[in-house]
């Protein structure tokens, strides 16, 4: 278990060293979300319909583009190769790295969507639902991510493949985020949507760093 | 020695399907009968799907585009399992041969599922009056084409074989964990977004006339998977194992047989060289 917090602090102990590259991910969300308004117009009741989809594909689409790098330095300098010989458990290793990503590229995001929902003229009653799909749902973007992280990390080039690996199993996250906040927005309880994103963040807590450490065993030795 | 005479026998044609040499001689043998039964079920299936069975009261003969559409679906699903089954095989007792019953097998299933597709959309253009509608089914048959096309590309993507197989075995199983999960909220979704604009699709009986066809079709699209995945084990089996001693026997007991033609060709070479 110690080793696991000291993985964590040392993650996030380097990413605040290097803080000036921690605001990349948030700022790639923003201007996605940006991208709507300008290709779509401003009107405010038809940004207020389509505010839920692009706040929840903003935010999928900055968890995926930071998954790449999530692995592949560890596996290049041998570090993976360590966490595999030693006494520890490769999974919680991995957890720790995945929970610790987290708090540095989704946190940031949550504490700002609510100002982009804003900007978007989404309802304002919703907001709260909105923070938590996303609280439910962010760790699963980046827990299922991982096992495409983990299985492209070994390729020299390439950088389409995880994407392509990984958005058909994006799917079910959209469907019950984007819903969550869309029936948030028109007034009803999205209590039904809000427990499913739940469970499928359960699942992929529990089930996604047995994957992961299978494919970087995977990487490891090739 | 005691070992092997109390050997299963079910157990030992097992283990021999794993080795290549005696698989790749064995699979040249099935081949001709998978295709003749392939053949004898789709010609009758043909015939009394396309001329025999009484046309649809609703949708008159269009509906006839189901004896393709229907198996070809039903195989695009059937496909993913037995590579599952096989990733697993692969995965726990790290058998070669099943990584390349995957690789062999994932674009027969995109192919289908690319099948089902576009005769969905044929079929779907004189009922529903559009090509696409996001409906459930064509939704989630969309995105398992998608899988199938990203297993293949990670398989394509790691140069050594061995290690791609074993990825591409693990994004197989990680796939069929998700695949369920995937289609319900689709279906949960499209109930959501649609309600009921679509007409459903199964009706909920069918005609016996209907029916024979449709499962004698299914069972030669069966028999094709088996057959067309057999000839491309037996191609990448050969093309991995080019070093390898059966090939290269294989090769020289393949060349000592129509002595003329390769004689022949040698000498136009050499020819064509000077």
């Amino acid at each position: 278990m110690h080793s696991l917090f000291t993985l964590m602090q040392r993650d996030l102990r380097l990413a605040w060293r290097r803080r000036g590259e921690s605001y990349q991910n948030l700022l790639f969300f923003a201007m996605v979300v940006v991208l709507f308004p300008i290709a779509m117009g401003g009107s405010e009741a038809k940004l207020a319909q389509i505010a839920p989809g692009v706040l929840w594909i903003a935010a999928l689409l900055a968890a995926l583009m930071s998954m790449p790098v999530l692995f592949k330095d560890d596996l290049e300098d041998g570090t993976i190769e360590q966490w595999i010989l030693s006494r520890h458990s490769l999974i919680g290793f991995v957890w720790a790295r995945l929970l610790a990503h987290w708090l540095l590229t989704a946190v940031p995001l949550l504490l700002m969507a609510p100002f982009f929902a804003l900007a978007l003229h989404l309802p304002q009653a919703s907001l709260e639902t909105l923070l938590l799909s996303l609280l439910l749902g962010t760790p699963a973007l980046i827990f299922i991510g991982g096992i495409g992280s983990a299985l492209t990390s070994g390729l020299q080039k390439n950088s389409l493949l995880l994407p392509l690996l990984m958005l058909p199993f994006y799917l079910p996250i959209l469907i019950f985020g984007a819903s969550a906040v869309q029936v948030a927005a028109e007034g009803w309880s999205a209590a039904g949507q809000l427990y499913l994103l739940a469970a499928l963040l359960v699942l992929s807590l529990v089930l996604a760093p047995f994957a992961i450490a299978a494919a970087l065993r995977l990487g490891a030795t090739q | 020695m005691t070992e092997k005479r109390t050997m299963h026998p079910l157990l030992k044609w097992f283990y021999r399907l794993g080795a290549p040499a005696w698989f790749y001689p064995f699979a040249g043998k099935l081949l001709p009968w998978l295709g003749g039964l392939f053949l004898l079920l789709l010609v009758p299936g043909l015939y009394l799907g396309l001329w025999h069975a009484p046309a649809d009261y609703q949708q008159g003969d269009s509906f006839r585009i189901m004896y393709v559409h229907v198996p070809a679906a039903w195989l695009s699903m059937f496909v993913y399992f037995a590579m599952a089954v096989s990733a697993v095989i692969a995965l726990v007792w790290r058998v070669r041969m099943a990584e390349i019953m995957i690789i062999s097998s994932a674009p027969i299933g995109a192919g289908f599922a690319l099948i089902a597709l576009v005769s969905g959309a044929l079929w779907g253009k004189p009922m529903w009056g559009a090509w696409w509608v996001w409906d459930a089914r064509l939704t989630s048959e969309l995105i398992l084409l998608f899988i199938y096309l990203g297993i293949i590309a990670l398989y394509n993507a790691i140069d050594e074989r061995r290690s791609a197989g074993r990825a591409m075995s693990l994004l197989t199983l990680v796939g069929v964990v998700n695949l369920p999960i995937i289609h319900y909220s689709v279906v949960w979704w499209n109930t959501l977004h649609q309600g009921a604009t679509v007409s459903k699709f199964d009706t909920p009986s069918i005609h016996i006339d209907m029916l024979i066809p449709l499962l004698l079709m299914a069972a030669a699209f069966k028999v094709f998977y088996g057959w067309a995945m057999l000839l491309k084990m037996r191609a990448h089996l050969l093309e991995q194992d080019l070093h390898c001693g059966w090939v290269k026997e294989r090769i020289f007991n393949a060349q000592k047989m129509p002595r003329k033609n390769s004689t022949g060709r040698v000498a136009n070479q050499g020819h064509k060289h000077e």
